[in-house]
């Protein structure tokens, strides 16, 4: 599996990336952010927390850059990513109350959207200039058009107009609370629809029209032409021909998991839904750096994560990577 | 170079129209604007009307001169990003493609590595940390967001330089003796022209959503007006809630607009690469005219082949030189 070793390799320098920038960022910004910020809280939260905020940012500022740097590699493995004084509670505490409902939207969001995306996009190579070629200006309005525009549109007019769906937040907060009973699952399986489709119409065009011009090129190709000729079914030529165009497309999974979860997050923000997204925007509103951070470096860890996965699908749909031969 | 022969089809006038379109915008929007957009002497919440097109805001401020002065803060700073990340990964992935070896795996790691992170919350983290003064600075925006927007092009340009490395003209060069900078950027780059516009494109698109929505959670200064900036206000006042739906419209489907007018010359350039696509952009009617079949035959690219370009033999070109 040498494929996977290095793309987990590939992963893991990548997250330390993450890290470095994380921990650079504050410190060679001009104006010098951290101390503005311990500044202006001095009063407002105990000794203790704002040694705390220090300790995440690498300790105090008479060390040097690189025992800093040591530190706050030390205190992230010891899942320690700061104090969020807005929340008056430890980064990794809130991040562990929001990231499942992120994790939940957005990923059942994007398998749908991939799923409904490769087998209409399939259809749409398949039938090249028919009529249904008439949906591809469609969805590259949809491609084009911002998550969170679309979402805003889609809450004026199914919520707040028709009022088909609940407007905001991620369940009824009047009448349940977060839990594991029915009343609220049913209640989050509720509210969690409107999001769930804005995301889904965003990101499937893009999944479509991908798989169409790889659908196209790859009916043409030779074999498609001989099991037809071998007269086998309509629907076992175009599942062979599917199968071989959509692997670039999961090949193409890490530039694209990235762009879907960026836009998805600002789906939350419209919707109040009470997941990362919206956290980010509160963090950023108030300047609470350390959340901010803390934010950054779960996203980053997701979408690594998200790739590995897709990685390990393409693995299993294609036999010639799993041979031991470099390519 | 010969002249290159651009697919004249629908998507790609159309793209080019509304691209035309935004650009004069870009130019005179902010002279043609009525008013001025900080303007609040009028009454709040006007629904669209002869005397302000697309309404008022909850401030007293007319839409319609807000989104002709934002239309040049988004485009700039989308061409401003575009273009920086189009030299980046002109300069990265030509670099890697030709010269191999070393240079080529630290190049592709680095750009892997960047296709990896997520963008946009990279950008958020930097644009978070930036003072106020530089927030409003178009240029400064426009070069953090190409930071995030080069790796892509960079791994395409890569991969289509390796297979030009070793091509005859390339070899030719190299033997008369031609400095390496000179064939990478004489040489192989003008046959990556047009993936380069692809890219080029494709990074502008990335660019505007990238800006849009740095400038609608409220990271971009709010004394310069682009559409994200008013897609912010009409947000944070509650618009889509209580059915303001002229706020947030004109500048969302301004964004949009631009967005699909971009996509549709990639088409154009994708069914330059690839003349295979170009046959599906014909609609039924067209076709019928061409006299090709409705539904296509497998394993056949189907050939317009318009009545001009028939064999017909003219005396003219029996007789090609007369005495």
């Amino acid at each position: 599996m040498r494929l996977v070793g290095r793309r987990l390799a590939l992963y893991a320098l990548t997250f330390w990336v993450a890290i470095t920038v994380n921990f650079l960022l504050p410190h060679l910004m001009p104006g010098n952010p951290i101390q503005t910020m311990i500044g202006k809280l001095t009063g407002t939260v105990t000794p203790a927390e704002i040694r705390s905020i220090r300790l995440a940012f690498g300790g105090g500022v008479d060390k040097s850059l690189l025992s800093q740097y040591f530190t706050y590699i030390g205190q992230l493995l010891h899942g320690n990513l700061g104090f969020s004084f807005t929340n008056s509670a430890s980064v990794s505490s809130i991040l562990r109350q929001y990231v499942p409902w992120t994790i939940c939207l957005i990923g059942v969001a994007t398998i749908i959207s991939f799923l409904i995306g490769t087998v209409s996009g399939a259809l749409l190579g398949w039938t090249r200039g028919s009529r249904l070629d008439s949906l591809i200006p469609t969805a590259t309005f949809f491609q084009a058009t911002p998550y969170f525009f679309l979402a805003t549109v889609m809450l004026l007019v199914f919520a707040s107009n028709l009022h088909w769906f609940p407007p905001l937040d991620g369940y009824n907060i009047s009448s349940v609370h977060p839990g594991w009973t029915w009343a609220f699952v049913f209640s989050a399986l509720r509210y969690g629809q409107l999001p769930l489709i804005s995301i889904v119409l965003s990101s499937v065009a893009g999944w479509m029209l991908g798989m169409r011009n790889m659908m196209i090129t790859m009916v043409a190709e030779d074999f498609v032409l001989m099991s037809i000729a071998m007269g086998l079914p309509k629907r076992k030529v175009i599942w062979a021909a599917a199968r071989n165009a959509v692997l670039p497309s999961i090949a193409n999974l890490s530039l694209a998991i990235g762009l879907v979860v960026s836009g998805a997050l600002l789906v939350e923000l419209v919707f109040n839904y009470p997941g990362v997204g919206d956290l980010l925007l509160n963090a950023i509103s108030s300047e609470d750096y350390p959340l901010i951070q803390g934010i950054f470096l779960i996203i980053t860890l997701a979408v690594l994560a998200a790739n590995l996965l897709a990685d390990l699908v393409y693995l299993l749909l294609d036999p010639r990577t799993r041979t031991e031969v470099a390519p | 170079m010969k002249s290159l022969r651009f697919p004249r089809s629908p998507k790609v006038i159309v793209g080019l129209v509304v691209l035309g379109f935004f650009i004069f915008l870009m130019i005179f929007g902010p002279y043609l604007a009525p008013y001025s957009p900080d303007n609040t002497s009028f009454a709040p919440l006007l629904t669209p009307s002869a005397h302000h097109w697309f309404g008022t805001t909850s401030l007293g401020q007319d839409i319609f001169s807000q989104t002709l002065v934002g239309a040049r803060a988004t485009m700039v700073v989308a061409g401003v990003a575009g273009l920086a990340a189009t030299m980046l990964s002109i300069l990265i992935g030509i670099s890697a493609g030709y010269i191999g070896g070393f240079t080529d795996d630290g190049l592709s790691l680095m750009s892997n590595v960047f296709l990896a992170l997520p963008g946009l919350p990279l950008l958020i983290v930097i644009d978070s940390y930036l003072p106020v003064n530089s927030r409003s600075n178009s240029l400064i925006i426009g070069l953090i967001i190409s930071l995030t927007g080069w790796a892509w092009g960079a791994r395409v340009l890569r991969a289509q330089t390796m297979s030009l490395r070793n091509r005859d003209f390339v070899e030719s060069a190299r033997i008369i003796g031609e400095k390496r900078m000179r064939i990478m950027f004489t040489e192989v780059a003008p046959n990556l022209l047009p993936i380069l516009a692809s890219s080029l494109l494709f990074t502008i698109l990335y660019s505007i959503g990238a800006y849009v929505t740095l400038a609608y959670i409220g990271l971009t200064s709010t004394s310069v007006w682009n559409w994200g900036t008013m897609l912010f206000w009409a947000q944070s006042n509650n618009a889509p809630l209580s059915g303001e739906w002229y706020w947030f419209v004109p500048p969302g489907i301004c964004i949009a607009l631009v967005g699909t007018s971009l996509a549709l010359l990639n088409f154009g350039i994708d069914e330059f690469i690839n003349p295979r696509l170009r046959a599906g952009g014909l609609s039924g009617r067209q076709r019928r005219r061409l006299g090709m079949p409705r539904r296509q035959r497998l394993g056949l690219t189907p050939v317009v082949r318009s009545v001009t370009t028939a064999p017909r033999i003219s005396v003219q070109t029996q007789n090609p030189v007369t005495p």
